[in-house]
């Protein structure tokens, strides 16, 4: 049964296929044969059995929540009451939180049961799971090769079937490229749309959880639990959640698809390009009209994040000084040396550099030059797509440059690794959301197709990436050893 | 060398609300260390601040009051500097953008009105506390104070003397409490101040290097910290020295202010706009409404004093000093029926000498506005003296009766009776030949002698009008 998708899951729990205790037991007995991949850091185990019991006996009183008894898992930076809660950092590898993110309450209230927490880059700091302090994700389908990242942990649960779905964050593609590079579907939900609340910031006006699954109609399901306002975040918007299944099956006849005229130039590769028409034809033969859109401030997309990001990390990270909670050292000779120590041992190199380009960023005499300029630039950028979006009702494009790459190949070089997120991070600058299908193999390895919509229009990516999977079975592909 | 000292003051003062400015935790004084701080105050990883309605509404209240541009969009930004009382790291308060703009207030000192300018006034968190006592060599950390709201007024370096500085922080003292947006304590840190100083050659132009002295929380130490400071800076300038811009400390045990750190060393708090938080958009309706809520302000009140009241400026200065003050005096004409200078010597006079020697506020007044009233209406109406009001008036102090009861039962009324006066003269120019000997042969002075007499037979209840007028007839004769 590892192989049903949530809908089918939550159908069979109805009809008595399966109790939620042979689920989750199922699952937890999968997990534990591939521990080699590394994807989780925490297994509840005891509590995810008592919370299937008592979605078991929800279920037998009828007038259950839709995903009472299915299985899921949260990536490790959402705050779980009572649980460790790491963040991938061996500075919060002893932190249990004493509160539950929202996310996960919206979660548990809709009788989802967590199996455990998900690996991840450090801070949601990578885009390979490599900087995580529990160390690499495999790729199920590539067992060298990262699951990319930073929902690495996620990516690869899901596409090796040891959950049905799985929490994930994206902040500059960390929920879309390893949805890709693992072959699953992914979405980041419109900026404001899921809470932020207990969700471990690091970049805060880039940040949004989204859900990781098999499908388009998993994805709708599960969004469904995770969006809507919440008094606790500012920034989440107030606006009315619509039905997100219930335009799954909307005709695509006559849907205008922009195509970045930046995202098909010379610097993509002829196999991901001939992957990314041949998903674009598919769309076509459902009667979508193609058109061609611009987007010239594309290219300076990077450079701002690598502004924005930081600066903002440098001081969300700031909190984490060993004084109350999280590592610190031990003996302490003064205030200082309990700061220095404390961070400079607990941080990783990715955590670091982060914060150094950051704090250099909002620095004095440099604040104009970086930070002011990089946030002229996302206005730019998010004026060129929303241009585009007149336009068009969807722009679609590769996520990652390549499909997924080998463990330890880009660790040297972080511009490199910077550049596997060059199609994702515009639309974070952007607020926008976007999602990743799985669109075709290179070398036997995943590779996704990007679906990038206007504002909280999260019901017309999900139809439209649900008709894709209604003509294509890559989504349904398992990889080797994993059936 | 004649110097010129200039000061501007940068004052903290804690807005009265019930919960924090960015958490639902209560802001009360005095609770056990660290039950007063959630996961917001705490820093925890993942927790986000949500901003306080009521403290925009102060601030508004404050901006309007100071007749200062309140900005149509405000922003908060992150102060970034480590600290352990800091949980997170930076500190959320408003750079760019503060929530009121440029206003004023009037001062007056040595009888001449001087208006000081505000550059702005903007919203911030107060950190938490660093406790070093009984921790055996280590620090503890009370977050209770963490995310209390704070409306920093910053004012212009309009201020040239500590005389005048003291003036301009008692004025913003009385304006916060006015507006009820601030308790004004100053032993519980809710209104604490840092002085800029600086000196200059009196007559030229430019600023000299400033100080900046900290956390100086009551008016008399800011007075003395500004005194002392200004003599260091002349004595270093006049030895040949320079001023280094610097923080510094004011010591009140030794009256002495030390340096805390340089400019060099100063941080550099890398501030920018705080994502967590949206700006803070005020609307014509709130600015409207805060606006009609407004009570009438000190200036006015005073002003009102004057010419309704007919007080002279000094004690309509007095009264409209605090609301509760003004509110009691106006509460009392009113209820008395009695003229205003009468009721405003009672209050300026016996009831706040009382109340001050007693260490309490006039909401704290044994005696109420009526009981007070109930005693000058009966000097008016002449059942008992002046002087037997004071003694009414202590014995009020310490029961519940009011005027009447207590003149009933202490047998205080006055004696207006001329025959039962007449009774009391008669004997007492009987007893006193001698007396009356010298009076008649022209000794004017011994006419006291005979209305202190009268006064004592009759235990000061007879009407002393009364008492002259029967004795010149009397001892005429």
């Amino acid at each position: 049964m590892h192989t049903k998708t949530i809908a089918q899951l939550a159908q069979g729990l109805r009809t008595g296929d399966y109790s939620s205790q042979e689920l989750t037991e199922a699952y937890l007995a999968r997990i534990t044969q591939h521990q080699d991949l590394n994807s989780f850091i925490t297994v509840t185990e005891h509590q995810a059995i008592a919370a299937a019991k008592q979605a078991d006996a929800i279920l037998a009183a009828g007038d259950a929540p839709f995903l009472t008894g299915v299985p899921i898992a949260h990536k490790d930076i959402f705050c779980t009451l009572g649980v460790k809660t790491s963040c991938g950092s061996k500075m919060l590898d002893k932190f249990i939180s004493p509160y539950n993110a929202t996310v996960v309450e919206k979660f548990n209230a809709a009788g989802a049961v967590s199996l455990g927490k998900l690996n991840m880059d450090e801070f949601a700091m990578g885009s390979s799971n490599e900087t995580s302090f529990y160390g690499a994700v495999k790729n199920p389908w590539a067992i060298d090769c990262v699951p990319g990242g930073s929902s690495g942990g996620s990516a690869a649960a899901v596409a090796a079937r040891l959950i049905p779905g799985a929490t994930g964050t994206d902040t500059g593609g960390s929920i879309r490229q390893p949805a890709a590079l693992c072959g699953i579907t992914g979405l980041k939900p419109t900026y404001g749309r899921v809470s932020r609340y207990g969700m471990v910031a690091y970049a805060s006006s880039l940040d949004q959880g989204g859900p990781m699954a098999q499908t388009a109609e998993d994805a709708a399901l599960m969004l469904q639990a995770m969006a809507g306002f919440d008094p606790k975040d500012s920034t989440s918007v107030d606006c009315a959640v619509p039905d997100y299944s219930a335009g799954l099956n909307n005709s695509l006849a006559g849907l205008k698809i922009g195509l970045p005229k930046e995202f098909f130039d010379e610097a993509l590769n002829s196999e991901m390009a001939a992957t990314i028409e041949a998903a674009i034809n598919e769309y076509k033969k459902m009667g979508a009209e193609i058109t061609e859109v611009s987007m010239p401030n594309l290219k300076l997309a990077i450079p701002a994040y690598y502004v924005i990001a930081p600066a903002e990390c440098s001081a969300n990270l700031s909190r984490l000084d060993g004084v109350r909670y999280g590592h610190r050292c031990e003996n302490p000779a003064d205030l200082n040396d309990l700061y220095i120590r404390s961070r400079g041992e607990a941080f990783g190199t990715e955590v670091k550099r982060r914060i150094l380009v950051g704090t250099y960023a909002l620095s004095e005499g440099y604040y104009d030059a970086y930070y002011i300029k990089a946030q002229k630039i996302r206005r730019l950028i998010s004026d060129d797509f929303n241009k585009a979006l007149e336009q068009v009702d969807v722009i679609m494009g590769p996520v990652s440059p390549t499909p997924a790459f080998g463990i330890g190949e880009k660790t040297d070089d972080p511009i490199e690794m910077y550049l596997a997120d060059i199609y994702t991070i515009a639309i974070n600058l952007a607020g926008l959301p976007a999602m990743s299908i799985p669109a075709g193999f290179i070398d036997n390895k995943p590779v996704g197709l990007q679906i990038i919509g206007n504002y909280f229009d999260e019901a017309k990516l999900l139809n439209v990436a649900h008709q894709y999977q209604q003509v294509t079975d890559w989504h349904q592909q398992t990889p080797k050893g994993f059936e | 060398m004649q110097w010129e000292t200039v000061i501007g003051l940068e004052i903290h003062t804690q807005l009265a609300t019930k919960s924090k400015i960015f958490s639902g935790a209560a802001t009360a004084y005095g609770a056990e260390a660290n039950t007063q701080a959630c996961a917001v105050d705490l820093g925890l990883p993942g927790v986000l601040p949500v901003l306080n309605e009521d403290v925009v509404r102060m601030a508004v209240k404050f901006g309007l009051a100071i007749e200062a541009e309140v900005a149509d969009v405000s922003v908060f930004a992150r102060k970034n500097y480590f600290y352990p009382d800091s949980p997170k790291g930076y500190q959320i308060s408003q750079m760019d953008h503060p929530i009121v703009g440029v206003g004023h207030m009037d001062i007056e000192v040595g009888g001449v009105t001087k208006r000081i300018g505000i550059t702005r006034a903007h919203l911030e968190e107060d950190a938490g506390k660093s406790l070093h006592e009984n921790f055996h060599g280590l620090t503890g950390i009370d977050l209770n104070r963490s995310g209390t709201p704070l409306l920093e007024i910053v004012s212009e370096p309009d201020m040239r003397s500590a005389k005048e500085a003291i003036a301009y922080m008692r004025k913003i003292h009385e304006l916060v409490q006015y507006l009820e947006i601030s308790d004004g304590n100053m032993q519980e840190g809710s209104f604490r101040c840092d002085a800029n100083v600086s000196i200059r050659p009196k007559g030229q132009a430019e600023y000299g290097t400033r100080t900046e002295l900290k956390n100086i929380n009551s008016f008399k130490f800011v007075e003395k910290a500004i005194n002392i400071e200004v003599e260091r800076q002349i004595e270093i300038i006049e030895n040949g020295g320079k001023i280094t811009q610097e923080t510094r400390l004011y010591d009140a045990d030794k009256n002495e202010t030390r340096s805390m750190r340089s400019k060099e060393e100063a941080n550099d708090y890398r501030y920018f706009p705080d994502p967590d938080l949206l700006p803070v958009f005020i609307s014509e309706e709130l600015r409207a409404a805060v606006k009609a809520d407004l009570p009438e302000l000190p200036q006015v009140k005073r002003e009102r004093f004057i010419a309704e009241y007919q007080l002279d400026a000094e004690t309509a200065g007095i009264l409209s000093s605090s609301k509760t003050l003004a509110h009691y005096f106006e509460a009392l004409v009113k209820a008395s029926g009695c003229d205003a200078k009468t009721c405003s010597n009672w209050v300026t006079g016996d009831l706040l000498g009382t109340l001050n020697k007693q260490g309490l506020d006039i909401a704290q007044s044994p005696i109420s506005y009526d009981r007070l009233a109930g005693l000058l209406q009966r000097i008016a109406d002449n059942t008992i003296s002046g002087k037997i009001a004071k003694q009414v008036f202590e014995a009020m102090l310490n029961s519940e009766d009011n005027a009447d009861a207590i003149i009933e039962s202490q047998g205080l009324k006055q004696i207006t009776d001329s025959g039962a006066i007449e009774a009391i003269i008669d004997k007492i120019i009987a007893e006193n030949p001698g007396q009356v000997e010298q009076y008649l042969s022209g000794k004017d002075k011994v006419f006291g002698f005979f209305v202190g007499q009268t006064m004592k037979a009759s235990q000061g209840k007879a009407n002393p009008g009364e008492v002259n007028k029967i004795l010149q007839d009397k001892l005429k004769r």
